[in-house]
């Protein structure tokens, strides 16, 4: 950190010139890379529309409230479905995903060359694709309904735990291995006296988040026909029922805000 | 004990148990309930079993060349979408962040941040989007305003809680100097969050782009548009060929990310 002289006084300055120079250039490139980009975006928007936006917005608060209340009733049902999509996929993709990040996890899988890439490749894949997209092909396979959700949101978990999983795996101390090993254990009672004791806590709040996360995704996988609050939401929409649209937003955000209470309760007991 | 066997047993999970009991007996009646509720037509997952075999193999194989043009504007768009909805949500989650950390804002201001936070969280960009394009109409400008307002959600929580960690002490030190508000957040705050900072955008860059994929079904713009219009026109070989696209760039963006990341570390 330089002092500059000037002719009377000194100054502090936080970085030296080639420094400054650097930063400038950074911001330089960044904001000549934003301006290109969101060129491009504006000439493919219609700016009309775009400025006339807020009238459009009030138009639409307008018609959405009052929120027609006794909507909420034909919701539970929907809401239950949801809630389930969200514990039933969460409870099956860490299930799946457990014996994939045994498979992945360098300290514990039994082939490194053959096994471990394909692990590895599973759960990246699944991480790649959106559950909205899995619900879309799955909609197709299985039908519209409850099932393609769970299955969706399913597959999708399995990327998330799995990834995190194996990270947790590949942490553990390795001397607690050694004393159970020790005692003349088999492999299955290593796995199951020296390593999945340690992983438990991190495996458990991994599958809380998880499930929080996947709360929020049930709500859209119904906009493809899924199952879940998002059928309700797509129809109502469909029909232009704002003041009932409306209410569902708002179930919606006290779903979430439920689930992130209840899962902020389980991470405290936990830790 | 002197004549029997003694034999270890694992410690159970959870010590009471009573509360071992009722937690079985609360799972296993909602599991039940679960059960009894959701109706699954066994008959459409039968008759759905060789429409779906035909569905995937429809997918086969990837039609890269036809569409080719349309998948790659897609992607392009994808892309200028992600960086400017990256930089713009930043921008506008910097002041959330200060505001939402309980060391830095007063009462007030905390609970309001707090509050933008949990809504932009709360609704999946999905949603979000489905409103933005009937407001401004189809076009990645919609998606765009999107990706920039949940990026606020993710961003502003996790940097406010990296603010909220910050060492008391440096940042004191810069305030004994003197120094303004801002001065003390320029020199105090902000050198011990950086590194923080640096990663989550990247993070963050990583997770629009993937988000980007799936706006554009409802009509905002970018790669999700040329898929579902390829899922429209019942040209499964090019929606295989445009999800096989979305998944190797979001590997590279994610391994170059995550990597970036470690280096910053």
């Amino acid at each position: 950190m330089p002092i500059i002289k000037q002719k009377d006084y000194k100054t502090w300055k936080k970085f030296d010139r080639k420094r400054d120079l650097q930063n400038w250039l950074c911001w330089f490139l960044g904001t000549l890379i934003f301006s290109f980009c969101f060129g491009l975006i504006s000439s493919k928007t219609i700016w009309f529309y775009v400025f006339d936006s807020h009238n459009e917005a009030l138009d639409l608060l307008g018609r959405m409230f009052p929120p027609e209340t006794n909507y909420f009733f034909t919701l539970i049902k929907p809401i239950w479905d949801t809630l389930n999509i969200a514990t039933i996929g969460t409870t099956i993709g860490t299930l799946i995903a457990i014996p994939l990040a045994f498979l992945s996890a360098n300290n514990t899988t039994p082939s490194k060359k053959f096994l471990r890439p394909l692990a590895l490749f599973c759960i990246v894949s699944s991480r790649s694709i959106n559950s909205v997209i899995w619900a879309l092909l799955l909609v197709a396979v299985v039908g519209p309904g409850v099932l393609a959700g769970i299955i969706a949101i399913g597959l999708r978990s399995i990327g998330f735990c799995g990834k995190l999983l194996y990270e947790a795996i590949e942490e553990i101390d390795e001397n607690q291995i050694e004393a159970i090993e020790a005692t003349g254990a088999n492999k299955a009672q290593i796995m199951t006296f020296g390593i999945v004791p340690q992983i438990l806590p991190a495996f458990t709040s991994i599958s809380v988040y998880r499930w929080d996360i996947n709360i929020r995704e049930a709500t859209v996988v119904g906009l493809v026909g899924a199952g879940g609050i998002g059928i309700e939401l797509d129809a109502q929409i469909g029909d232009l029922a704002w003041a009932k649209v409306s209410v569902i937003l708002l179930a919606i955000v006290v779903a979430v805000v439920f689930s992130e209470w209840i899962t902020a309760k389980i991470r405290k007991a936990i830790i | 004990m002197n004549d029997k066997k003694v034999i270890w047993k694992r410690k159970p999970l959870i010590k009471n148990r009573l509360l071992r009991i009722g937690l079985i007996l609360i799972i296993s009646t909602y599991l039940l309930s679960v059960f009894l509720t959701t109706e699954i037509d066994w008959q459409r997952i039968l008759e759905g079993i060789p429409r779906g075999k035909n569905f995937i193999f429809a997918f086969f194989p990837p039609d890269f060349i036809t569409r080719s043009d349309e998948i790659l504007a897609g992607v392009f768009e994808s892309l200028w979408m992600t960086i400017v909805a990256t930089i713009v949500g930043i921008l506008i989650s910097i002041p959330v962040s200060l505001g939402a950390a309980k060391n830095i804002a007063p009462k007030f201001v905390y609970f309001l941040s707090r509050g933008v936070i949990t809504l932009s969280r709360s609704f999946q960009e999905v949603i979000l989007a489905i409103f933005f394009v009937k407001l401004m109409g189809f076009g990645p400008f919609a998606g765009m305003v999107t990706l920039s307002l949940s990026t606020i959600g993710f961003f502003a929580k996790l940097l406010s809680e990296d603010i909220e960690d910050i060492n008391k002490s440096q940042a004191e030190a810069i305030k004994s100097t003197g120094s303004s508000w801002f001065q003390w957040v320029n020199y105090g705050v902000q050198p011990q969050v950086m590194p923080r900072f640096i990663g989550l955008s990247l993070y963050r860059l990583d997770i629009n782009f993937r988000e980007s994929a799936v706006i554009g079904i409802v009509g905002g713009g970018g790669i999700g548009s040329t898929l579902n219009t390829a899922f429209d026109r019942y040209e499964f070989e090019t929606a295989a060929a445009v999800l096989i696209v979305i998944i190797s760039i979001v590997m590279i963006v994610e391994y170059t990310s995550s990597h970036l990341r470690k280096l910053i570390k």
